[in-house]
């Protein structure tokens, strides 16, 4: 009688195969819009056309142009001028220190900010000037010369002040990019900084109604309280993220959340950020895998031969 | 012959008395699976609707919810359509706007602009006009009505009144 | 009054106490099984080790896990997940193991549906079965409570919602069964139970009845044939092996077993490492969130099929169709009309429903998770429609049927 084997492990392994690609694949390509990636080239922004000074950019940023009246630059010896809660009860949102901003975002996306904030950010749709409703942060009207001059200058600034490519760790991207919006309390991050070990009870509570108070005019601000992103490396994905960051308006149009405008070095170290947070063991889980591969080749090599050792005189 | 068959009779009647007692052991651990008394209790969240001011938004909460309960000004009541009217609550000779204070897109909370007259969801631009009925896309209808009882000057949120079951008969609410 | 001698060995020992030697001769040495089989007579065995791979990641898993709705989310994300040494191991086990024991489960299932492993004696071993596969879908589902995220809470909202049976409004029921007015700390605790206790014993013991089952009937062989296994056993015990019908379960037997085993566990350690995505939906890794409802909801791929046969229709109709086809498996001994115990392909109409049905399932499953929508929602009836008509078609078509 002719083995038929072979044909039972093909038409199990088919049907497994088609019902598998039907409920995973193909069912979620149907239910979730694919965005491909950009890859950060902000292409709907122009290209800055003038090489700014950094001195003449100092100048600007720390005088004419009054950044700092509401950011802090630790970078230049500036401190914030209000602390967290305060600011964001004030604006909606505590504005970022600029010590990492020439790194964190990319420079196409700082000039276009600098001009116009709503647009650079792409929430026009929430702050339309035509209706009154403005954007917290200032647009910069110049100074009194050439403006896309001035711009470049304050842009090439930024960049000079800021810490090399390489010293960028994934919490300084997370912190400067996202993590005045979003707590990460596996990382024990929240709105207005890393939450330290407190020794008395009081002091704890403070911190924490401070938190609260914070997350109220953020609430205001953009409706709602922008989630958690602790396990967002699991739920969301890391494709999701990127192309998310990117542009939220591609997926969710009309979301308060605003492009971040970081570069693609810096997304990445978020998503890095996210996987330390939601997928800590995740090199463990490579690296057991391929022990647990292996030492399951030498299981089944020995249980074939113990089968055939058995089967031999019952054929 | 007698002996054999008493003895047969007297294990019938042994086994139920044990199914007795089973059966009401089956009584206590139905009753262990009920609601408890203070989920019950947080089930129903009585109102006293003189205490709103006109044109003022208010969130109550009820079984986890927010509850929009907002008093409507003469000026509202004299611009309320039909459709509006279906979805108002009177109490008295007062007309009430109770909602469930949830968008019905993706579930933010909207918030009123009382000079507009309106709500807003920040989250992703849908409008509601003050009775909750939707007037801009993207949420698919107005905000849900909890149930509700009027008894006297105050609303029973939890209980279906004959109100309530009305609006839900006219597809005001699901 | 047994007589007891001074035990010569350990062996001896407990023989006199245990007759250790004859439990090893009735459930090992001379148990016997049909020869004539191939690997998806196996599946039993996959299904017993995937059962104890279960058994012990949940053991695990139980010690850090918080059965309280504050807290069960980040036990099992952040303690288990990034602080318990090898807790993300036993999660994943845990997760993938759920997942793969249906596809198995399915695999024996329509194994015994092809070779008729259901009939002339076996029914009991069929219907110990689909109890077993219920059992299973409790166990399933109320596990998925437990991480307490989007999809537990959602899915627990709506199943435990289908208990209002419609028109019926028995909300009172619903509110019983969760013990709130929504799920919240009273659901999550008696699913917990449910999970770690109850059901775990009913699955044991409906395990031991499965297995008792087949001691008198035997297992059926790839032919349906009627093997006289006293003769086949006399046969092989005096030697001629190669030409008896029947093996020892062991080692013969567990041989082969072991060899499908070892197979099934380089699958399933590739899914546990580098593929468990598909049996820990991402929504589930969003903390519950009732204010909030997922754009999508639906159920885990195994309970899909019959999810879409409630869907297409009305709340009632549905509900109904729901009923039947919950209930309609384990019918199958006694809607099969035909006297042969023989492989589908050699029985006529129903070689077809056979292919129709398992296809049928498929499709249904399929459009189960996709979206309720234009063309999946038409598929989806049709599908539905077909899974009632071949269940009122089986007694007609196997009654046909001529004595082979």
């Amino acid at each position: 009688m002719k083995n038929k084997e072979p044909l039972i492990l093909v038409v199990v392994i088919i049907f497994t195969l088609v019902t598998y690609y039907l409920v995973e694949p193909f069912a979620h390509s149907q239910m979730h819009k694919h965005v491909e990636s950009e890859h950060f080239a902000y292409a709907d922004l122009p290209a800055p056309t003038k090489t700014g000074d950094v001195a003449r950019g100092q100048e600007l940023v720390l005088g004419a142009a009054a950044c700092t009246g509401c950011h802090g630059i630790e970078a230049a010896g500036m401190p914030a001028p209000m602390d967290a809660v305060t600011a964001a009860a004030s604006y909606g949102v505590n504005p970022p220190d600029l010590s990492n901003a020439g790194l964190v975002y990319d420079a196409k996306f700082l000039t276009d900010l600098i001009k116009n904030p709503a647009h650079a950010l792409m929430v026009e749709h929430k702050f339309d000037i035509n209706k009154g409703q403005m954007h917290p942060m200032v647009p910069f009207y110049g100074a009194g010369g050439d403006m896309d001059q001035e711009v470049a200058d304050m842009v090439a600034y930024l960049v000079s002040i800021a810490p090399k490519a390489e010293d960028l760790t994934p919490a300084m991207a997370f912190e400067t990019a996202c993590g005045r919006c979003h707590a990460v309390h596996y990382e024990k991050w929240t709105q207005i900084g890393s939450k330290p070990m407190f020794k008395k009870k009081q002091d704890e509570l403070a911190f924490d109604t401070q938190v609260l108070d914070y997350q109220d005019s953020l609430k205001a601000y953009m409706g709602k309280l922008p989630p958690d992103l602790s396990m967002y490396i699991r739920s969301r994905g890391e494709h999701f993220i990127s192309t998310f960051v990117e542009n939220p308006q591609n997926y969710l149009a009309g979301t308060a959340m605003p492009r971040v405008g970081v570069t693609a070095e810096s997304a990445e170290k978020v998503i890095e950020y996210l996987e330390d947070s939601g997928d800590t063991k995740r090199h463990e889980r490579e690296s057991i895998g391929v022990n647990v591969m292996l030492y399951m080749l030498i299981f089944v090599i020995f249980a074939i031969l113990w089968k055939k050792q058995v089967w031999r005189d019952l054929h | 012959m007698k002996d054999s068959s008493r003895r047969g009779f007297m294990g019938k009647a042994f086994g139920g008395v044990a199914a007795v007692g089973a059966v009401a052991s089956l009584f206590a651990m139905k009753k262990s699976w009920d609601p408890l008394p203070s989920v019950k209790a947080a089930g129903f969240t009585t109102l006293d609707m003189s205490a709103y001011n006109e044109n003022e938004l208010v969130t109550e909460k009820w079984r986890g919810k927010p509850i929009f309960v907002l008093k409507y000004t003469a000026d509202m009541i004299a611009k309320l359509d039909e459709k509006q009217k279906g979805r108002t609550i009177v109490v008295g000779s007062d007309h009430y706007m109770v909602n469930l204070g949830l968008c019905t897109h993706l579930g933010c909370i909207p918030s009123y602009d009382n000079a507009e007259k309106t709500f807003l969801c920040a989250c992703h631009g849908g409008m509601y006009d003050f009775t909750g009925d939707v007037t801009k896309a993207p949420p698919p209808r107005g905000l849900d009505i909890p149930p509700f009882k009027i008894d006297g000057n105050a609303l029973v949120l939890g209980e279906e009144g004959p109100e309530y079951k009305k609006m839900k008969e006219t597809g005001v609410t699901l | 009054m047994a007589h007891f001698t001074k035990a010569t060995s350990i062996k001896d020992w407990l023989n006199q106490r245990l007759a250790i030697e004859k439990v090893e001769k009735v459930m090992m040495s001379e148990y016997w099984i049909p020869k004539n089989i191939n690997f998806l007579w196996a599946m039993g065995m996959v299904l017993v080790i995937t059962f104890a791979l279960l058994l012990v990641s949940g053991i695990f898993l139980l010690m850090y896990y918080q059965p309280n709705v504050n807290t069960a989310f980040d036990s099992v994300n952040y303690t288990i997940m990034r602080e318990v040494d090898f807790g993300w191991l036993w999660r994943h086990v845990h997760g993938v193991a759920a997942s793969v024991v249906f596809l198995i489960i399915y695999i024996h299932m329509f194994t015994g549906i092809y070779y008729g492993s259901y009939k002339k004696g076996r029914e009991m071993i069929w219907i110990s079965g689909m109890l077993l596969f219920v059992a299973f879908s409790a166990e399933a589902f109320s596990g998925y409570m437990l991480p307490w995220g989007q999809m537990s809470y959602w899915a627990g909202m709506v199943i435990t919602n289908l208990f209002a049976g419609g028109s019926l409004h028995a909300d009172g029921l619903v509110e019983w069964i969760r013990g709130d007015y929504v799920p919240a700390q009273a659901f999550l605790t008696r699913f917990f139970m449910l999970h770690v206790l109850l059901i775990p014993v009913a699955i044991m013991g409906l395990i031991g009845l499965h297995f008792g089952a087949l001691r008198i009937p035997h297992v059926n062989n790839q032919d349906g044939e009627d093997i006289d296994f006293d003769v086949e056993a006399d046969k092989y015990l005096k030697g001629d092996k190669a030409g008896s019908k029947v093996i020892r379960f062991a080692n013969d037997f567990m041989a082969k077993d072991m060899m499908v085993v070892a197979f099934y566990l380089v699958f399933f350690f590739y899914l546990v490492f580098y593929h468990y995505g598909f049996a820990m939906d991402a929504v589930n890794f969003d903390p519950a969130d009732g204010l909030k409802t997922p754009a999508h909801i639906y159920p885990e791929w195994y309970f899909l099929w019959s999810y879409e046969i409630l869907r297409p229709f009305s709340t009632d109709i549905g509900l109904m169709a729901f009923a039947f086809a919950q209930v309609i498996f384990i019918m199958l001994p006694f809607l099969d009309r035909s006297p042969n115990t023989v492989p589908a392909s050699r029985r006529g109409l129903f070689k077809y429903w056979f292919w129709a049905m398992l296809v049928d399932m498929i499709v249904l499953t399929a459009m189960g998770k996709l979206p309720p929508e234009g063309i999946f929602s038409t598929i989806g009836l049709v599908a539905a429609l077909t899974f009632i008509g071949l269940w009122i078609l089986l007694p007609i078509i196997t009654m046909m049927e001529k004595k082979a």
